[in-house]
């Protein structure tokens, strides 16, 4: 049986896990159909990639939106697989401790950055 | 039970130099593996995946930057160095993307068996390397 410390937190129990499985799933199958969608408007195009062509791309609002949508998935994506590597490779807490925050600074801050680069487009 | 069935070994921590070498890799766990290793690539290498999206789409001058990192160089480094780098990323994105597709499938169909899981793996494995080589051969100006 989980028990529940205070009146929300679940400390032990079902679904949690299942959270996290789902989680993957949903931002991989976006980050999936980003592909199809960025493959098929290069492949698509006549001629050679142009700086024009390749930039014009992203400059529709709503290849916009569908982009920031996937860095925010891929922020959740990476997370999710990185701290997984960190539980089953690395034992020592304090090393793995500092490998978790490392991911995460590392993570938000190239997310910051692709967020940047496709807000000012 | 067996004396003989007793005795298999048994990997509790598994160490890396004792262990490894003698740890059999089925396809479906290589595929596992890789999916944990092109992943971390990914992960690794995303600052530069970042500075490639910011500078092919930023302006004409930055497109330029761009395409000189990887004709001519950058950073002291020769334009094939960025190039292998890419073609790194190249694999770890198609590997990842393709055994995560197995994993879907798998999922949404409840294809779980071990003939399944062989040659799925063995189609990601093909698929995979198969794509690598031919989109090296065009980043490396083969065709």
């Amino acid at each position: 049986m989980s028990v529940n410390y205070g009146s929300k937190r679940l400390v032990v129990g079902a679904h949690y896990g299942l959270r996290d499985w789902l989680g993957q799933r949903v931002t991989a199958a976006l980050m999936a159909l980003f592909t199809v969608v960025l493959l098929a408007q290069v492949l698509f195009s006549a001629g050679p990639i142009s700086y024009d062509k390749w930039a014009g791309i992203f400059a529709s609002q709503w290849m916009k939106t569908l982009t920031f949508c996937v860095i925010i998935a891929m922020l959740y994506h990476v997370w999710v697989g990185m701290r997984e590597l960190w539980m089953d490779y690395v034992k020592p807490i304090g090393l793995r401790l500092v490998l978790n925050t490392f991911s995460l600074v590392w993570l938000v801050g190239c997310a910051g950055w692709a967020i940047q680069v496709l807000w000012r487009l | 039970m067996t004396e003989l069935a007793k005795k298999r070994p048994e990997f509790r921590n598994i160490n890396a130099f004792k262990d490894l070498p003698s740890y059999r890799w089925p396809l479906a766990s290589l595929v596992s593996g890789m999916h944990r290793i092109s992943g971390a690539i990914m992960f690794l290498l995303m600052p530069f995946i970042i500075w490639m999206f910011d500078n092919s789409v930023s302006s004409e001058i930055s497109f330029a930057k761009f395409k000189f990192a990887f004709n001519v160089g950058m950073l002291g480094l020769p334009g094939f160095i960025w190039k292998l780098l890419a073609l790194a990323l190249i694999w770890a994105y198609l590997q990842h993307f393709i055994a995560g597709i197995r994993h879907l499938y798998m999922d949404v169909n409840h294809a779980v068996s071990k003939e399944f899981g062989r040659s799925s793996a063995l189609a990601t494995l093909v698929l995979s390397l198969g794509l690598t080589v031919v989109l090296g051969a065009k980043l490396f100006g083969l065709y």
